[in-house]
């Protein structure tokens, strides 16, 4: 099989490290070679972050180069914007509608976009938007948009939900878990 | 069982699987992990050394002492441990001992992009270097093994996308190996010069010797796909070359990558009518090529710059640029910033307010250079803020001293930062140090240091008292400052710069990520009594923002720290 390749983008702090395990636990288990890289540190700091996940037969570089993402998981809707340019020809992007304003925004330096959401569309892009923050605050705590965004994706990929649910198990502390599997369910009812 | 691994944990794996007893590091990004998860196997000691220098001495005296071994750090880390490394290079090994060093190719976490391997050249020591988590466990079992045989420190060379990606890693059970018995050896271990003068040819002879057996061992490896075109490359660049290039070329992947072979590099290129040499970040490879008579192209079409990536391969070997899309309008960036109820915030808005020279250091605190605070002017590299500001105001005298400070963080001042302390009080500068005391080494993910009271394993230790230190360093003005509380700290700075004598000023309060730190609700604005003044937007918090001329306060990310407050002069932030 060809080697796919997931991005996951959004600002430092909003947990997309556990999505990406998720995956790559999800992948592994379906019995694909996988490499998932994150960033940590400085980058992390508020800024934009990003992860990538890669899977198939045999996969080389852990890296995400432009063009080659079959799918963009975006936490929020800038990044949606900034990272588009990775996309795959006919990719998919799931966004979370949560707007976060970068620091130029905030001091006034530069102006968030309007309408992102609908400009990708018109660009003919398939985009998959959700309140993810509205869901996960439904499933009890704003912290697990991440996991809702993952029941989203989930519809997107031709894997069984007990898969999920088994790497669910494995990613997150048993004491969170009830809590995640309800953000993973909602999630995966609004993809 | 196949488990899915960071490189450096999978580093970690295999300290333990090689039956390695002792390990001292200094965190540093993107090195961190190893020792991190090297501290969950019970059979290692590992700990936190408050520099690089400390941990590669205690791994070495480890090592004298028997046992296998273990130090781990970022590139800039390796400077300071340069001094023990170049003369590890000629005392050479008891039980096995390892160094990690992990390079940052692209900078996404550093302050300046060099390459380790220069290091490995210069201490004359091994320097191998693996291309994903299993390699990251293999080589690591293999560098104790030839390091013991060849009686030289082995340096594993990270770097950030091999420490940090995950792939899949097969685990083997642990070899436990009873310590070598200590045997007194001056001659091997006692570099004065008598000695050394003796050790030096036996290390020529080693490092001629691992050359030769890099001429056919397993780390070195050939894949002849029968191509016209070959490519010799280590560590990550094999993996970007084998996704842009698959089979059409021919790959010579050196895993030793100081002392290369020549041999192996001379047959491969000559089977081959062009060889392109794939490395990051300088032309080492591609010098050992030409220095041996082997034509290649290398920096030429790839540049000093940055990561490799299969991008960029495809398009200078093969001529194929990317096909994408672009949004269609600006993204304005997103740099990072400090967190919402961070500590450094509200001293460098006082910073900011004064105007004051900043002498910046490494660490969370350095994003006090960013808008709208740009509170710095200049970032070195570990401790350097102290020793420059004494520097600075030597140059300058008693203007400068009255309008400059140093910041730098707990963990920092304990690294290398007293030190330059001790300069301020011995040879007279009335220098102002500011210590940000947030109880944790923040920008590496939290890890323990000397002032904390607690060890890597979380344990109760002993813990340095900063006021105590500094007092007992010379400095007779010590004060304790809460940065949430501006006008305090403001005034306490201003009269530190006006005294006639050295001072430090420590900025006290948790790191607000820290799980027992308690935060108090969200904060909100009422809208009926914002005037949209936007001094509020003044401390640069990620929380804030103006939306319809009026303050918002986004609940998911507040945590109460109220310093906000005392920029509102209508009393609009509420709880």
């Amino acid at each position: 099989m060809e080697t796919k390749s997931i991005m996951i983008v959004g600002v430092g702090g909003q947990g997309s490290l556990l999505a990406s395990r998720i995956i790559g636990n999800v992948l592994l288990s379906q019995g694909f070679d996988v490499k998932v890289s994150e960033v940590h540190g400085m980058s992390q700091r508020g800024g934009s972050v990003v992860t990538y996940v890669k899977y198939g037969d045999k996969v080389y570089s852990p890296v995400v180069e432009l063009g080659e993402a079959d799918i963009i998981i975006s936490f929020e809707q800038l990044e949606a914007a900034r990272y588009v340019q990775y996309l795959k020809k006919g990719g998919h992007i799931v966004v979370s509608t949560q707007q976060i304003d970068p620091m130029p925004v905030i001091t006034g330096a530069a102006v968030y976009p309007e309408d992102i959401i609908g400009k990708l569309k018109a660009q003919g892009i398939d985009v998959i938007d959700v309140d993810a923050l509205t869901l996960a605050e439904q499933a009890g705590t704003s912290k697990a948009s991440n996991v809702v965004l993952m029941g989203v994706v989930s519809t997107k990929m031709d894997f069984d939900e007990s898969v999920w649910q088994q790497a669910l198990e494995h990613c997150v502390p048993p004491k969170f878990l009830e809590l995640n599997k309800k953000a993973f369910a909602l999630g995966r009812e609004a993809g | 069982m196949k488990t899915l691994m960071l490189g450096n944990e999978a580093f970690a794996r295999g300290l333990y699987e090689a039956g390695c007893k002792v390990v001292s590091s200094y965190p540093g990004t993107p090195s961190t992990e190893i020792t991190e998860a090297a501290a969950k196997y019970d059979e290692i000691y590992a700990e936190w050394a408050p520099n690089e220098k400390v941990a590669m001495e205690v791994a070495l005296g480890a090592s004298i002492a028997g046992v296998r071994s273990f130090c781990g750090m970022k590139h800039v880390g390796l400077n300071v441990a340069a001094d023990p490394l170049y003369t590890a290079g000629y005392t050479g090994v008891t039980g096995g001992m390892v160094i990690a060093v992990a390079d940052d190719p692209g900078m996404h976490s550093s302050q300046n992009e060099q390459d380790s391997r220069h290091h490995a050249a210069a201490s004359k020591t091994m320097m191998i270097e693996p291309s994903d988590s299993a390699e990251c466990k293999e080589f690591t079992k293999m560098a104790f093994e030839l390091s013991e045989r060849f009686d030289v420190p082995v340096i594993v060379r990270m770097s950030t996308r091999v420490s940090h990606s995950q792939s899949a890693v097969e685990l083997c059970d642990r070899e436990e190996r009873e310590p070598i018995p200590y045997k007194k050896d001056a001659a091997k271990y006692v570099m004065m010069p008598g000695n050394a003068i003796r050790r030096h040819p036996i290390v020529e002879d080693r490092m001629a010797a691992i050359a030769e057996y890099g001429e056919d061992c397993p780390l070195n490896t050939v894949e002849d796909n029968g191509a016209e075109i070959g490519v010799i490359t280590a560590g990550i660049c094999y993996q970007y070359a084998k996704e842009a290039l698959g089979d059409k070329v021919n790959y010579l992947k050196l895993g030793i990558v100081n002392p290369m072979p020549v041999k192996i590099i001379k047959d491969f290129a000559a089977k081959c009518s062009k060889v392109y040499v794939i490395e990051e970040l300088d032309d080492v490879i591609e010098t050992h090529c030409r220095k041996n008579g082997v034509t290649v192209q290398g920096k030429e079409l790839f540049g000093w710059l940055g990561e490799i990536s299969q991008t960029k391969i495809r398009e200078k070997i093969l001529g194929i640029k990317p096909e994408y899309d672009t949004f269609g309008d600006t993204v304005p960036v997103r740099p990072p910033v400090m967190c919402a109820g961070c500590p450094h915030r509200g001293l460098f808005y006082c910073l900011s307010k004064l105007k004051v020279n900043v002498s910046g250091d490494i660490g969370c605190y350095t994003l006090g250079a960013t808008a709208p605070l740009c509170a710095m002017d200049s970032t070195i590299c570990m401790g350097a803020s102290v020793s420059a500001l004494h520097g600075f105001n030597k140059a300058l005298g008693a203007e400068a001293e009255k309008k400059s400070v140093a910041v730098i963080g707990d963990s920092t001042f304990m690294h290398s930062g007293m030190t330059g302390l001790v300069n301020i009080a011995y040879n007279a500068t009335n220098s102002t140090v500011i210590i940000l005391d947030n109880s944790i080494t923040g920008m590496t993910g939290h890890q323990q240091n000397p002032t904390t009271g607690k060890n890597l394993k979380g344990d109760p230790a002993a813990a340095v008292n900063l006021e105590e230190l500094c007092h007992a360093i010379g400095i007779k003005s010590v004060r304790v400052v809460d940065p949430y509380h501006m006008a305090e700290t403001e005034k306490v700075i201003k009269e530190e710069l006006e005294k006639e004598e050295p001072s430090v000023i420590i900025s006290r309060r948790p790191c607000a990520l820290l799980k027992y730190v308690k935060h108090k609700p969200a904060l909100r604005c009422d809208k009926d009594k914002c005037v949209g003044c936007k001094q509020c937007l003044k401390i640069g918090c990620p929380a804030i923002s103006i939306h319809d001329k009026k303050m918002v306060i986004d609940h998911t990310q507040c945590v109460g720290c109220g310093i906000c407050t005392e920029m509102c002069k209508v009393g609009a932030i509420v709880e």
